[in-house]
């Protein structure tokens, strides 16, 4: 158990070596980024409806260009140690050679 | 026809129940006609932080089993005579009630009260889903801490998949000198996160445990800033606009002396 004094002592030091740069940088950045990092994860898993959802929207994109095999349509979220990205695999049945005309016509 | 908001936060110990006490008394102190309700079966606390302990006849469990009626199980507090507390049954588990009774509680304690503030359990078990059974609106209540505003998240999905829509948040422990060296996430940080309206922000205060060791919620203590805190999320509850607490200001000694001094 630290007295009072004890803990002023310990915060001029920890002020001290901020002020000098010895110290990590500040603990909020920390917190802010852990926490969206987490909650990234904990949302994407909280629902696979969402998952799903975002393979047909980008099914309906892609289609604009190409045929893909839908059922060989992969789409998961991998984390590394700092980032979360969402990884695709999509196999192409065939590219569309009529894509120009297509762009054109839905914009 | 009152309103039921129920007052929750997945992870435990960020200060539901004082939070629960707090809100009540305050609306109490403007007339309004309020029942605090603990749902927080086995693990009851809010008689004790109300400083109601030595009242207790009956509890939630009686009403629900039909031991007692409603009315007999509801307790007065000291300070207000308009407001009441429905305690928790201490030595049942979580199921002994149901979200349909719940439900009927709600509806008839509805018809005779302003609003009923109900103190939900920790955690995401059937008890959470009894408390929210026949609320209105939710209070999600978390601490400028990583654990904390994970848990919050996880709530607030809960809770709007249950169709309570649009939880409002209370930022509880929070540090202003900490935000200042760097040290702990900001209010528009957590806000920004869980993209909720935010309802207050009640400031570290010592006098919280004071309160609690007392019984007497921090809203009577008028130099307390926490109370003050808790004062402008009651109003902000009645739909009043009030601009959250200046949480430099509110530190310095010449404020407090001012404020008790009734200058501000």
């Amino acid at each position: 158990m630290l007295t009072d004094a004890g803990e002023e002592l310990i915060m001029l030091l920890e002020y001290i070596n901020r002020v000098l740069g010895k110290a990590a940088s500040s603990s909020r950045i920390h917190a802010r980024e852990r926490l969206r990092l987490v909650l990234v994860h904990d949302r994407a898993k909280m629902s696979p409806y969402f998952m799903n959802q975002l393979k047909e929207d980008l099914n309906n994109v892609i289609a604009r260009y190409m045929v893909i095999d839908f059922d060989k349509f992969e789409i998961v979220l991998d984390q590394s140690d700092k980032v979360v990205e969402l990884k695709t695999s999509v196999p192409i049945k065939k590219i569309r050679r009529d894509y120009m005309d297509r762009i054109k016509r839905s914009s | 026809m009152g309103e039921i908001i129920v007052v929750t936060s997945g992870k435990g110990g960020v200060g539901k129940t004082t939070t629960t006490a707090n809100i009540g008394t305050a609306l109490a102190s403007e007339g309004l006609r309020i029942i605090l309700i603990d749902t927080d079966i086995g693990l009851r606390n809010l008689d004790v932080v109300m400083g109601l302990e030595n009242r207790i006849v009956y509890d939630i469990v009686d009403v629900t089993n039909g031991n007692c009626r409603l009315k007999q199980a509801l307790i007065k507090d000291k300070r207000f005579e308009n407001l009441y507390l429905l305690p928790a049954a201490q030595t049942k588990d979580k199921s002994a009630v149901s979200p349909e009774e719940m439900e009927d509680l709600c509806r008839e304690l509805k018809e005779d009260y302003d609003y009923i503030i109900i103190d939900c359990p920790a955690g995401i078990e059937q008890g959470f889903y009894n408390a929210i059974a026949g609320a209105d609106q939710a209070i999600v209540v978390t601490t400028p801490e990583v654990s904390a505003v994970r848990d919050a998240d996880r709530i607030i999905g809960l809770l709007e998949s249950s169709d309570l829509r649009n939880p409002k948040l209370i930022i509880n422990r929070f540090r202003p000198r900490m935000v200042r060296q760097g040290d702990m996430m900001d209010i528009e940080d957590i806000v920004d996160i869980l993209a909720v309206d935010l309802l207050g922000v009640v400031q570290e205060d010592d006098r919280i445990i004071v309160s609690t060791n007392r019984g007497e919620p921090a809203v009577m203590n008028l130099i307390s800033p926490a109370g003050e805190a808790y004062r402008r999320i009651a109003r902000r509850i009645r739909g009043e606009e009030v601009p959250l607490m200046n949480l430099e200001e509110s530190y310095g000694i010449m404020n407090r002396l001012r404020r008790f001094m009734g200058l501000c």
